[in-house]
């Protein structure tokens, strides 16, 4: 069992294809994949669906993917924050598919529990709904029935994450807020790509404080991150 | 008269209840934290966090410390944390006692719109269908008219929904109304508003 590789392009050799399906985790640019992105921007892959919250910023995270025209379709939740997104998406040279921001993280989620589809409250009434299947379920007050949608699971080719720490084997743990997508996109990956701030010797994490077990992790990169702010925010000193 | 911003959500935050799990939106909503007083209340951040702190100082901000508007925060000794698809599902399974936000229009039946304007750039809805569709209370927070004195409160929204039938409690530059069967109901009006002149500004039926 090798999943430790040298750097991201060797990571993600002969995974990329023209046409697949990649779940990215990350929310704004906290907790985003940085340097597996920048080597799926090198290697000219092209025509990707991507699921993933965000997508980045201009010229940051995975907004480098549509300066290189890279991306055909997105599945996310907010997309507010880019401008070369809104131009290509205005061109019709871009797909985008809206999800709930929690309807997103469960479909990854159940996908990578080889949950196909699950009913769900939000949207219902909303442009989300149309064409999706109805269901009354008697979950209101005293037995009434309620309406939910049918939102199916996604199974992404690959799944590109970033973690705080990883042991040899896998297991990771995330820091703060930037644990985010990442466990529910590595989870609903075929294959999943990890990179990290730093690789542990097996043994020197806590068992009990493991946040994503390596049977989730087929493939693990170490390196440094910029890890860029989008809104730095601060209070005066009283 | 009526209330300006800090007012309207100095009057929000009356609504929160020692002990209450919250969730609040951008904009006015962000501004009832600095109201809870004494309360012991818990602040949700949908991207994965209950307990959520002040802005940093200048020095201490963390790349990966963040609110859901992506602004640096800080933690507090309760705070947990945890994904994106547990979080939402402590929102959808009803966890969350109440959800303050914005809205652009609501109506009568209690539906709400505040995710798009047909023929403007569309940015997309985020976590507010999850969270109206999933809270115990939705209370709005928002303008009673826009800048041309129309009424933003309906008898039935023109914008796309976020929500059908979710939202609770309105409070507005001019007072608070409920929905309720058949309409809004006038809970209060703000300082120097009158009944009257609540009825004028509103286009939804009042009953």
């Amino acid at each position: 069992m090798k999943k430790i590789y040298p750097n991201a392009t060797a990571a993600l050799d002969g995974l990329l294809h023209d046409g697949i399906l990649m779940a990215a985790g990350g929310f704004g640019l906290c907790g985003i994949p940085e340097l597996l992105i920048d080597a799926v921007v090198e290697s000219g892959v092209k025509d990707l669906t991507i699921a993933s919250n965000n997508c980045g910023v201009d010229g940051f995270g995975l907004g480098k993917l549509l300066d290189t025209h890279q991306i055909k379709k997105m599945m996310s939740s907010y997309v507010g924050e880019n401008d070369e997104f809104m131009r290509q998406y205005l061109a019709e040279e871009l797909e985008i598919e809206f999800n709930p921001q929690g309807t997103l993280a469960e479909r990854m989620r159940a996908g990578g529990c080889g949950i196909p589809g699950f009913y769900t409250k939000t949207g219902v009434g909303t442009v989300i709904a149309d064409g999706k299947e109805h269901k009354d379920f008697p979950t209101g007050e005293n037995g009434a029935a309620e309406t939910y949608i049918m939102e199916e699971g996604i199974f992404a080719d690959l799944a590109i994450v970033k973690a705080w720490k990883a042991d040899e084997t896998g297991n990771l743990v995330f820091r703060k807020t930037a644990r985010n997508f990442n466990p529910p996109a590595a989870m609903c990956g075929k294959t999943c790509v990890v990179e990290v701030e730093e690789i542990v010797p097996t043994g020197s994490l806590d068992p009990d404080k493991i946040h994503l077990p390596g049977i989730y992790v087929h493939r693990l990169i170490q390196g440094e991150h910029e890890k860029r702010i989008e809104q730095r925010t601060v209070r005066e000193r009283s | 008269m009526a209330w300006d911003r800090n007012q309207m959500a100095e009057r929000a935050a009356a609504e929160l209840d020692d002990g209450m799990y919250v969730n609040l939106g951008i904009g006015i909503p962000t501004l009832v934290a600095n109201y809870v007083g004494d309360k012991d209340i818990t602040l949700q951040s949908e991207n994965g966090m209950l307990g959520m702190g002040p802005f940093p100082y200048a020095g201490d901000e963390d790349p990966d410390l963040i609110n859901a508007g992506k602004q640096t925060i800080t933690e507090l000794n309760r705070t947990a944390y945890f994904d994106s698809s547990q979080s939402f599902g402590m929102i959808r399974g009803g966890k969350i006692a109440a959800a303050i936000l914005g809205a652009m229009e609501v109506d009568e039946k209690g539906d709400l719109a505040n995710w798009m304007i047909p023929g403007k750039l569309i940015k997309g809805m985020g976590g507010a269908m999850d969270l109206v569709a999933g809270v115990g209370r939705v209370i709005v927070v928002m303008d009673h008219t826009n800048k041309h004195g129309v009424s933003k409160l309906l008898k039935e929204c023109t914008l796309p929904l976020t929500g059908k039938g979710v939202v609770d409690r309105i409070i507005t530059n001019l007072g608070v109304l409920d929905v309720v069967d058949g309409g809004l109901k006038i809970v209060e009006c703000a300082d120097g508003v009158t009944e009257d002149e609540l009825r004028a500004a509103t286009e939804a039926t009042i009953v």
